[in-house]
């Protein structure tokens, strides 16, 4: 009998547990998919949960209501990978070895990476993060009974997951402040290392004058280095100080644990994998997908959904003994929530920065790119519901893997879409 | 005497081909850049940003010189002040350090 192994039973580990279970055949093959929790969340509402829009419901569900029965569940954490054995060893004892494994245990945030930051007293006290469950909702509860005051939303390095976030936390907080009757008590301060709101120059533009439309002061190429909590101040290392009230901290993402331990990661403990293949390089039975890996495209779900017939493909190649063919193109979707009920949509790949025009298709779209709708916002609340009942169930979600030009303005850097 | 005659650069100043790199074209970079002497340690981080930099085709991210080097971020900011990263590639001849998506 041979092992499929996968690492994670998040979005990535769940579905390509489940796709390679209905692949391969059950009398040669066992599919093993390992987590060290019961809980599945839906990442892209943790965004809600601040601002009462979603409660636990929303985003929290039994893992093991999306994995298949023929597909082995284990609860543990991981010791390590021993890729030259091909063996896993987990904390509850057990060495499981493997013919193919795919490592899709995501990213985690670590604030310890920053003085001050978790250290300093502030933590859940007046600084929050919203990347973890405890942390938005914490700060859903802090901001009910919060008077106002310098609203600090800080990146302190990339990458991180969902590079657009920080920016949705901000359009949503000005939305909720004017509903609230109190936007002219708060200062919204947005303080990222990026020289600008986005990596694209296109997007960049667009995203920057939302910002400033929205009176939402950005302070670019910010690096920081303390937070110094007495003073309720962070300071960056060319020693520029900002004030805060209540600091929102997208602290440094970085790769699991077991991946450092065993010699298998880069400087933040992500997997190489060839961006294309998402094979290692190093050991042809090792996949990464996901956040986990170290491809330079957004660490988001829907290219997790965009890269997983290419990885399957892929792999059932390399199990038949034959070269791996399927290229995956770094295609990346996100929608933007930008407050009162609308939304921004951004589309792109390796190549292609995002453009303005309609997605999936020309004219009709019904999803409008680089601008404000409010169906592309329904486009992002339908998503949740797309994402229990399709994408972790197996069902096709009826959008194009691979990225296309149809439907998008061709523009040259340097233009706004508005 | 080196002189930028026949250097090439983009519109941001960065050199578009770090075959034509030379240690006394850093020194000239270094100057624009507001540094006036390139010393020991400057040296050290712009060597260890070329061979990475060649190797993967790109310029190192700030992580990857503190990580690589094993000079703090703090030192790394007092030896290239306002921006490490973005400043050692350009003395180094290299690509800007791409923002990640």
């Amino acid at each position: 009998m041979k092992t499929f192994l996968v690492l994670g039973a998040g979005t990535a580990g769940t579905m390509i547990a489940r796709k390679m279970a209905s692949k391969l055949d059950s009398r040669q093959w066992k599919v093993v998919l390992v987590d060290k929790d019961e809980k599945h969340y839906y990442q892209p509402g943790f965004l809600f949960l601040p601002y009462g829009l979603y409660t636990e419901q929303d985003v929290i569900q039994p893992k093991r209501k999306y994995i298949p029965e023929k597909v082995e569940f284990i609860i543990s954490t991981i010791e390590m990978v021993e890729p030259d054995q091909s063996r896993v060893k987990l904390a509850n004892g057990q060495t499981i070895s493997y013919d193919q494994l795919v490592i899709a245990t995501g990213v985690d945030i670590h604030p310890e990476q920053t003085e001050g930051l978790l250290d300093g007293g502030g933590w859940r006290k007046n600084i929050f993060d919203f990347y973890t469950y405890e942390g938005a909702a914490a700060l859903g509860k802090h901001l009910k009974n919060w008077d106002g005051g310098r609203f600090v939303v800080n990146v302190v390095e990339n990458p991180i997951k969902c590079p657009v976030a920080p920016l949705e936390l901000l359009f949503l907080a000005d939305w909720w402040f004017t509903k609230r009757g109190m936007r002219n008590k708060v200062e919204l301060v947005f303080a990222t290392p990026l020289p600008g709101a986005f990596t694209k120059p296109i997007a960049a533009n667009a995203l920057g004058a939302m910002l400033q439309r929205k009176n939402i002061h950005v302070e670019a190429d910010y690096n920081i280095g303390t937070v110094d909590t007495g003073r309720n101040v962070i300071s960056s290392w060319d020693e520029r100080e900002i004030p805060y009230d209540l600091l929102i901290t997208i602290p440094t993402n970085m790769g699991a644990e077991f991946v450092k331990r065993s010699g298998m990661g880069d400087e933040l403990n992500f997997v190489p994998v060839d961006k294309f293949t998402l094979q290692s390089p190093k050991w042809e039975n090792i996949w990464a997908m996901g956040d986990a890996n170290n491809i330079p495209t957004s660490k988001a779900g829907a290219v997790i959904h965009f890269q997983m017939e290419t990885v399957v493909n892929n792999i059932l190649q390399h199990i038949q003994g034959k070269p791996v063919s399927h290229k995956f193109d770094g295609h990346a979707s996100c929608y933007i929530e930008s407050g009162f009920n609308k939304g921004v949509l951004i589309d792109f790949d390796y190549n292609q920065e995002p453009l303005p025009g309609k997605y999936p298709l020309p004219i009709v779209g019904p999803f409008t790119l680089l601008g404000e709708t409010m169906i592309n916002h329904w486009g992002k609340l339908a998503f949740k519901t797309l994402y229990w009942n399709m994408m972790l169930q197996g069902i096709a979600v009826p959008l194009p893997n691979k990225f296309s030009m149809v439907g998008k303005q061709q523009l040259s850097a340097g233009v706004t879409s508005d | 005497m080196t002189d930028l005659v026949n250097v090439a650069f983009n519109a941001e100043g960065f050199m578009t081909d770090p075959t034509q790199w030379t240690k006394e074209i850093a020194e000239i970079l270094a100057k624009q850049e507001g540094i006036e002497v390139l010393t020991t340690e400057h040296w050290k981080i712009i060597d260890y940003c070329r061979t990475t930099g060649l190797a993967s085709g790109k310029a190192p991210t700030l992580r990857q010189i503190t990580v690589g080097t094993g000079i703090t971020t703090k030192d790394l900011f007092a030896f290239f002040p306002k921006g490490p990263a973005k400043k050692v590639a350009k003395i180094a001849g290299l690509g800007k350090p791409e923002g990640c998506v």
